[in-house]
């Protein structure tokens, strides 16, 4: 359940190009990383819903995109700026059920922010990162165990990150699972070179948002058939079921 | 103290705060956020007989002041809601206002009769935008209002509220329709039409091209139908539409509403419906006023 709080900017910081990098001191405990804070952003009628990229001491980080006014707005927001929040919702990513192997975290772009806090709170992770060139490269070096690929081939493996996780499997590396997040079609790609080798593979979804609590059924994926809430039955969704058609 | 009841088609509420369908779901998520019996009423996620999928996303893209959205009346059918979603409502004191929708004026009629009593009032939905067939066409003619109007009249067991469409010439003749097919009341408004581009794809942000503006940018709209429908038609009115303040809900009940719903307010305030109370009732407060009902139609119009 997710409650509403009046947070604090620490700071902001640019990491790559329209990609930021900010610090609300909010008093959150242990949020689950896969779960999302719901900002307001004075001005602007909608919330902008922002996956944490960690929480210490009730400091939460946020890493995002701006993609339009509200998050240009959000970059420009300085310390000692106070910050409306719902938080934290939606459902994290599951837990190890304790399968042999390491869980294998597979990222795009601006889906790369949950799947560091999860790595920086669980054991035995590897993550396959892309980007589409060097200079969009962000937090690749905070993660414990991580394979840079790129679009154009400019740092790291010239592929995607789904055909290095290909790879891996093929070569009968022990993965208990995988967590994915970012573009569309790359998620798409990485849950059906799960279900080939029978991985268990969990994605984390995205839509635009109206409420965030699971009220106005605007932020709908298409899961097992029918169209679940992002916001309340997700944003993590087992691949198995996730982008099953209506 | 302001006495806050009021009464709708004689349908009592402790205050006329109402939160309005599709924005609310069946009650339990803001549940979360405020004690919903706090309200005067919930009209909730319109439902018909066997339930919808809904439209594909995106269902939903900003707009100054408000949004569009295309939901498209996802709902999980009328005996679901029977069965897992009154119940829970039953244990709140809140009037519920069970919102219907059919693809027919038979549809309409089937959808009351499966509600029966079960609800303390029904509030027929003809004029969803986001419905290739029913929806918005039974509001934008006064015959087809007056059809369903009457179909569901014939079986309803609680009162019936019409719920009209701003996208119409001439909301009064709408109004007057479906007063003399048997409404017992009327809400209004639904969304208005309308439509976001995304300049650098060109392709529109709603995955159904078109949907339904709703939030503070529509507000003077609203006022503008209440008051017009309320003085043709004289029946009692649930007014909503981008209200957002106490002020702007004392607004719509001097326009013509007994009634004031609060929908799109709760996305940047998910305690919108309780703020708006209490700043309803500081106003009523501070300008002596003994009767909130009292202030239902008493606008000064030139």
């Amino acid at each position: 359940m997710g409650k509403r709080m009046t947070g604090t900017v620490r700071s902001v910081a640019r990491l790559a190009d329209g990609v930021y990098d900010l610090r609300v001191e909010a008093g959150l405990t242990n949020p689950a990383p896969g779960r999302f804070v719901h900002l307001a952003v004075p001005g602007f009628p909608l919330r902008r819903p922002i996956s944490l990229c960690g929480c210490e001491n009730g400091v939460a980080r946020l890493v995002f995109a701006v993609k339009g006014g509200g998050t240009a707005a959000m970059a420009a927001w300085r310390p000692g700026d106070t910050v409306d929040l719902l938080g934290a919702l939606g459902n994290g990513f599951p837990e190890p059920d304790g399968g042999a192997g390491k869980t294998v975290l597979v990222g795009g772009g601006i889906g790369l922010p949950p799947l560091l806090y999860y790595a920086k709170t669980h054991p035995d992770t590897h993550c396959i990162a892309g980007f589409r060139s060097a200079g969009h490269v962000i937090l690749a070096g905070e993660f414990p165990s991580l394979e840079l690929c790129t679009d154009d081939g400019s740092a790291g493996f010239s592929s995607y990150p789904h055909q290095r996780l290909e790879e891996l499997l093929k070569n009968r590396e022990p993965v208990a699972r995988v967590l994915a997040c970012g573009p569309e079609p790359l998620l798409k790609a990485t849950a059906k070179v799960c279900r080939e080798f029978g991985t268990p593979c969990f994605v984390s979804a995205e839509e635009r948002m109206g409420c965030g609590v699971g009220a106005c059924l605007v932020c709908v994926c298409a899961a097992g058939g029918t169209y679940k809430r992002v916001c309340k039955d997700g944003p993590v969704f087992d691949a198995a079921e996730w982008g099953e058609t209506v | 103290m302001t006495d806050l009841s009021v009464s709708v088609a004689g349908v009592p509420m402790k205050n006329p705060l109402v939160a309005v369908s599709g924005c609310f779901g069946f009650g339990r998520e803001y549940d979360e956020y405020f004690d919903i019996s706090l309200l005067g009423g919930l009209c909730v996620k319109g439902l018909n007989v066997s339930g919808r999928p809904g439209n594909p996303p995106p269902r939903i893209a900003e707009a100054p002041g408000g949004c569009l959205n295309s939901v498209g009346l996802q709902n999980p059918g009328i005996e679901a809601f029977l069965r897992e979603d009154l119940p829970f409502l039953r244990t709140k004191d809140i009037t519920v206002i069970a919102n219907i929708f059919g693809g027919t004026a038979e549809e309409y009629a089937e959808a009351a009769r499966m509600l029966g009593d079960s609800a303390d009032m029904l509030e027929v939905n003809i004029s969803c935008p986001n419905l290739k067939c029913g929806g918005v066409n039974f509001a934008s003619d006064p015959k087809a209002a007056a059809e369903v109007t009457e179909a569901v009249k014939k079986v309803a067991k609680v009162p019936v509220c019409i719920k009209l469409s701003p996208n119409v010439t001439d909301i009064a003749s709408v109004a007057v329709a479906c007063r003399d097919a048997g409404a017992d009341a009327l809400s209004l408004i639904n969304t208005l039409l309308g439509m976001r581009i995304d300049i650098e794809t060109r392709r529109p942000v709603l995955r159904m091209n078109t949907g339904g503006l709703s939030g503070s940018a529509i507000f003077p709209v609203a006022v503008r139908c209440v008051w017009q429908a309320a003085a043709a038609a004289g029946l009692p009115v649930i007014g909503m539409g981008g209200v957002s303040s106490g002020s702007d809900a004392a607004e719509m009940m001097i326009a013509g509403a007994s009634a004031v719903g609060v929908g799109t307010a709760l996305f940047g305030d998910p305690a919108a419906p309780v703020r708006i109370l209490r700043e309803l009732t500081e106003w009523c407060g501070r300008h002596g006023i003994e009767n909130v009902s009292g202030l239902t139609g008493s606008v000064r119009a030139y």
